[in-house]
């Protein structure tokens, strides 16, 4: 294109964009501080979270159950994946803007490129599919396979805002409940009908109190809305549904007392729905099955 | 000169009355300006709640006798939960459904496809008036009696279906939540229908499907997922309605137990109200980002003088992302009590959508690789958007996977995955396309100095408020908790809830500069003249403003793709989508 | 060669040519506060607009019908079958189905030239409509005769609900049928009009025989 030509574009260029001094403004000014600053910000998130995760700075607390540690496991699996993804992608563009800055350069032409294309394609799906059929199995295990017949069986009920654990008692069945007879200030939060014997020896207590290394089967029911049974060291939590009995099981491996926390908006007592999870001895099991076993008696 | 002359002669009071020419506007210009101050208003609203808060999560005890709603000066639970309720509600709908698509997409999508109006210019104001209605109502929430809802923006039933036994805000409060998102269901379906047909049939020749800028794609798309979502929200708004005032029971189960009164209620599914308000929620998540997504495109071949990298695959991964959009929404129920196969399906399907996410993060830095780099405000604000997508992207590869979610449903990481990807990217998206357009919509420019310092602080300040929450999540910190009383452990994680509060108002304080900057611009700032950032795309082929018919007697015909930056043997650095080959050849000929 | 060559492409030139030949239109905009996009709106844009209008409206029955066989297969649902299933409803469904027969007939005389015979057609379709909702009316009247109200039964509610919405939108088919015949749309011409509410009120008589054969098929 001669000079000339060129001269003439431009001018055509201006009347069509009125405020274009004529001759081609070269350089931009200003673009050199904004992107040193961007790039060093960039580069300090990278480095900072990256630091709190090496460092394990606000760690998760130590899982009790094989597949809380399974959970674990994917879980730093993903970190890691994830981890170098954002590494690279922040530190890319920290790069790239601090590279390619207005320095009076041309930029140059490029619409596309398609083999780069296709090969992050793949490599996106291999690294996110992957991902994904491998956390599978965690929860599988969690979720696909009902409990052992052996496990011990405590329903969990949940209403605004408490949680209540029933224990099937010696004839290892639960009576029957009538939600008109739900009274909590006469002792019977879940409304058992006396009249059926099953119910008379269930155990209606606000703790929950399992032996350690026994499989647990929760039943989880609500009597009004929406609530949820969560323990951070279980890596479990399951929705308390009404007008539904949800089952899950864990089998739990270390003694301890564990906080039970709703994480499920269900009313302004949401933030103080709380309870316990004692992991204790068989023996003191038993004495707990006991214990409660002569208070209803009394 | 003359163009803006005439853009002035436009701006002038004509023989219409204000009413007709401001209010009750036909012109999907003013329709734009007026949606892009109803979602600014609802931003400074969701703003200040949100600072409550903040502040409220930190300091529980603190007596602000001051404030005439808290007795004796203390928030109590119900109030917080309203606050979060109005606060994510308002955001939601009445900002990031409003700005990006409603305000930026009817006053741009008309321009850039060459065309002098909205296919259904009546319409369109209604859809505008239903909105406003629509914020009316959401805002009268908090003056009955009872205040806000407290079921969150989610309105898990029976907790929102039953009445006020479930808690304060759950009487007249929720019933108007209700009814407003209803409303606002209809405006947005209006919009989308509008926004649709005037793509499909008002392009101007030349302008096929492959040369439309890509937010023009993505108003489209995010459109398509209006309409569906939207109406499927709808429907299940108006039977939750028939479950709080005519006793039907859709989502109310028999035999619950409120306040010791048995509800009157027979066998309703609350699973089900999560699977249809899911299928919009999810869905609505994208429309919210997908405008963001098409501004970044445009903006980062704009300022880097370079096409968009792979415009095809970008177009594609668009209508990617919003076709499996429809297909994840059971992601937010891992733990619901759903199936747990379902939830293999679902997670296998949610981190599909990391693909098409992956693609165009790496078309992003592929645009920018080689380029010249100038670093205006709107082009800070879309590599902020880049930056905060990934890392709120990345977080949601693990809520995807349901074995983790099993630890991180309900935390802080949930709120720090969506605050990031939703509430800082979409909004960058949305500070992008103000720094871009102002000039174009106002006829001036924002001052630049300005738009820079409201980057830097937002930017930092916005990682320093929500970075600090996936680890309150991860330690077990939960959401929509109003005190941290509740459970033991939880006092352990105040220090970091501090941190995030101080960084909470001191970027709301940085908010401030950008209201003085847009307020003062709009009267003071520098005139602008019709292509200010020399910019390929129709809307910069008119003057700023354009005039009422957009493009006077000129009929806009389109030659060429949009982003045809720095081609090579060319003069200039752009080449308009206007210019024909002739017109090149002409400039290059003698 | 000079910048005139590329005279309408131009901002300048072109816009004056344009104020030249609108005269009176100051600042571009349309005296009467019209739009100018009305007169360039693409006939075919209504057909599209309809057609979108009604992919929303698709999505908001099968809203309503995934609630209903969720709501109606799931355990614990209370779920009782209608007490009475008004009769009625045959000679409804008829109705509407012979409205679509009228309408296409009506449009045929339309579009043949024939305006008296598309008139006459036109007319018989919105009293068939009308009379479909004057049926629905009777069948609620049955059902409240029968104690079967809207929060009777999940059943009963579903019934009302689906009845109600189609009832609006035929409501809103029948406004639009005597807008274009009384009113007689003068931008979007009346080939248009009638395309519009025909592809309109086709579709809601295929919602209504999907929800009637659901109803029915629950009946048993
Ligand atoms: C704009 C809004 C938005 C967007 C875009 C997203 C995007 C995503 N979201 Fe998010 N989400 C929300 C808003 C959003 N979300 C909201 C509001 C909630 C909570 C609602 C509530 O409960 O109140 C939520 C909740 C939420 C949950 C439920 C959590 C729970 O409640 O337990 C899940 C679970 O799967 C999830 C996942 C994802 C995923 C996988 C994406 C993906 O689309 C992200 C994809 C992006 C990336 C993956 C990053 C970019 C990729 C790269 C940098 C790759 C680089 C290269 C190579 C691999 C080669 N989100
Ligand atoms: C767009 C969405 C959006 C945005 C911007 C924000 C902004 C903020 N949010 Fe919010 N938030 C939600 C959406 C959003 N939020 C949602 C959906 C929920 C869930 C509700 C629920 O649980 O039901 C939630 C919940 C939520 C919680 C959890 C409460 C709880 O669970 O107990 C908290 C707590 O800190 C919080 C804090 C904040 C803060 C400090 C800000 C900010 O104030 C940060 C500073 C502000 C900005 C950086 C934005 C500035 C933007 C502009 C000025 C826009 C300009 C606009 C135009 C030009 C038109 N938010
Ligand atoms: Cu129960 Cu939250
Ligand atoms: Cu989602």
């Amino acid at each position: 294109m001669s000079p000339a030509g060129r001269h003439v574009y431009l001018d055509a260029a201006r009347d069509l964009c009125p405020r274009i001094p004529a001759g081609t403004r070269r350089r931009e000014r200003g673009s050199t501080f904004a992107s040193v600053l961007l790039a060093l910000l960039l580069s300090l998130l990278v480095l900072i979270t990256v630091w709190i995760f090496a460092a394990r700075v606000f760690p998760a607390p130590s899982s009790i159950t094989a597949i809380g540690d399974q959970v674990d496991r994917q879980y730093a699996l993903t970190l890691w994946i994830t981890g170098a993804i954002f590494v690279l992608a922040q530190l890319g563009f920290a790069w790239a803007i601090l590279r390619f800055r207005d320095r009076g350069q041309r930029a140059r032409f490029v619409p596309g490129n398609s083999r780069l294309e296709f090969a992050w394609t793949v490599a996106a799906i291999i690294l996110f599919l992957g991902l994904g059929v491998l956390g599978r199995r965690a929860w599988a295990e969690s979720r696909f396979t009902p409990p052992s017949a052996g496990a011990i069986q405590v329903e969990v009920t949940e209403s605004q805002f408490v949680f209540n654990f029933r224990y099937p008692g010696p004839d290892g069945k639960f009576g029957r409940l009538d939600p008109r007879l739900i009274s909590p200030s006469t002792g019977n939060p879940l409304g058992l009908d006396d009249n059926d014997p099953a119910a008379r020896d269930d155990v209606v207590v606000p703790q929950l109190t399992v032996p350690v290394n026994r499989q647990i089967a929760l039943l989880i029911r609500s009597q009004d809305v929406v609530h949820n049974f969560f323990v951070r060291e279980l890596r479990l939590q399951e929705d308390a549904v009404p007008g539904m009995i949800i089952s899950v099981h864990f089998t739990p491996d270390r003694l301890g007392r564990y906080e039970i926390v709703c994480t499920q908006l269900c009313g302004l007592g949401h933030y103080r729905m709380h309870s316990y999870l004692n992991v204790v001895a068989a023996s003191d099991y038993q004495a707990f099955l006991n214990q409660q076993q002569q208070a209803l008696r009394q | 000169m003359k163009s803006r002359v005439d853009s002035a002669q436009a701006a002038a009071p004509g023989q219409i009355g204000f009413v007709r020419r401001c209010l009750f506007s036909t012109d999907h210009k003013v329709i734009g300006i007026q949606y892009f101050f109803l979602a600014l208003f609802a931003v400074l609203i969701g703003i200040v709640l949100s600072l409550f808060m903040r502040f409220h999560l930190v300091w529980p005890a603190a007596h602000l006798s001051w404030i005439p709603w808290l007795s004796g000066g203390l928030m109590t639970p119900e109030q917080y939960l309203a606050l979060v309720t109005m606060h994510g509600t308002l955001m939601v709908f009445f900002v990031l459904t409003v700005a990006p698509q409603s305000a930026f997409g009817n006053y741009f999508l008309p321009l850039q496809i060459g065309a002098p109006e909205m296919a259904f210019p009546r319409l369109n104001m209604l859809s505008f008036w239903l909105t406003f209605v629509a914020l009316l109502v959401m805002l009268a929430a908090f003056v009955v009696p009872g205040g806000a809802p407290i079921s969150g923006w989610t309105a898990y039933t029976p907790l929102s279906s039953v009445g006020s036994v479930a808690g304060p805000g759950e009487g007249l409060g929720q019933t108007l939540w209700i009814a407003s998102i209803g409303i606002f269901c209809i405006a947005s379906l209006l919009g989308a229908l509008n926004f649709i047909s005037t793509t499909i049939d008002m392009r101007a020749p030349g302008m096929t499907l492959m040369r439309m800028p890509l937010t023009v794609w993505a108003w489209f798309v995010t459109a398509i997922l209006s309409l569906l979502a939207f109406a499927v929200l709808l429907a299940a708004a108006i039977l939750l309605l028939l479950d709080r005032s005519a006793g039907t029971s859709f989502f109310t189960p028999a035999g619950i137990v409120l306040s010791g009164q048995l509800q009157p209620h027979a066998g309703g599914s609350p699973l089900l109200w999560e699977h249809l308000f899911w299928f919009f929620g999810h869905p609505e998540v994208y429309i919210a980002i997908l405008p963001g997504m098409g501004v970044t495109s445009h903006v980062l071949a704009n300022f880097s003088r370079k096409p968009v990298f792979g415009y095809k695959a970008m177009a594609i991964t668009l209508c990617a992302i919003g076709f499996l959009g429809f297909l994840v929404w059971g992601h937010h129920m891992f733990v619901s009590g759903m199936s747990p196969y379902s939830s293999i399906a679902f997670s296998l399907l949610t981190m599909s959508i990391g693909v098409p996410s992956a693609i165009k993060t790496c078309n992003w830095l592929g645009t920018i690789w080689h380029g010249k780099l100038q670093l205006k405000s709107p082009m800070l604000f879309s590599l902020g958007f880049v930056s905060v997508f990934v890392t709120g992207g990345l977080s949601g590869l693990f809520l995807a996977q349901p074995a983790l979610d099993n630890m991180l449903h309900g935390t802080y990481y949930v709120v720090a995955h969506f605050h990031l990807i939703m509430g800082v990217a979409a909004i960058f998206g949305i500070f992008a396309a103000t720094y871009l357009w102002f000039p174009k919509m106002f006829g001036r420019a924002m001052n630049e100095r300005l738009g820079q310092i409201h980057f830097w602080l937002t930017f930092v300040g916005a990682y320093c408020i929500f970075m600090p929450m996936h680890f309150i999540g991860i330690e077990g910190g939960i959401r929509r908790y109003s005190d941290y009383t509740g459970a033991n452990y939880l006092a352990a994680l105040q220090p970091l809830h501090r941190f995030s509060t101080i960084a909470a108002f001191a970027t709301a304080a940085a908010q401030l500069i950008f209201l003085f900057n847009l307020f003062w611009s709009l009267r003071k700032g520098a005139p602008a003249s019709a292509n200010p950032w020399n910019a390929t795309t129709l809307e910069w082929a008119t003057p700023s403003p354009p005039p009422r018919d957009n493009f006077g007697a000129w009929k806009p015909a389109v030659y060429r793709g949009p982003y045809e930056y720095s081609v090579p043997g060319a003069a200039a650095d752009f080449i308009p989508q206007h210019l024909s080959p002739a017109d090149l050849e002409a400039a290059g000929a003698d | 060669m000079a910048i005139g060559t590329l005279p309408n492409r131009s901002i300048g030139h072109g816009r004056h040519a344009g104020h030249d030949g609108r005269g009176a239109g100051a600042g571009g905009d349309h005296p009467s506060g019209d739009t100018p996009g009305g007169a360039i709106v693409p006939p075919r844009a209504y057909v599209t607009g309809i057609t979108v209008a009604l992919g929303a409206v698709l999505m908001f029955f099968m809203a309503l019908v995934s609630a209903y066989i969720v709501r109606r297969d799931m355990p614990l649902s209370g779920w009782l079958p209608l007490a009475v299933f008004p009769r009625i409803l045959w000679l409804d469904t008829l109705l509407l189905l012979a409205s679509s027969f009228t309408l296409s007939r009506a449009r045929r005389l339309l579009l043949a030239g024939r305006d008296s015979g598309f008139r006459f057609w036109w007319k018989i379709t919105a009293g068939l409509g009308i009379a479909f909702l004057a049926g629905q009316l009777i069948a609620w009247r049955e059902l409240a005769a029968a104690g079967v109200y809207l929060a009777t039964n999940p059943s009963s509610s579903f019934f009302f609900v689906f009845t109600a919405t189609h009832g609006l939108h035929i409501l809103g088919g029948i406004a639009a049928l005597l807008w274009v015949m009384f009113r007689r749309p003068r931008r979007l011409g009346l080939a248009t009009a009638t395309e519009v509410a025909a592809i309109y009120w086709h579709f809601m008589d295929g919602i209504w025989l999907f929800l009637f054969s659901l109803l029915l098929f629950a009946k048993a």
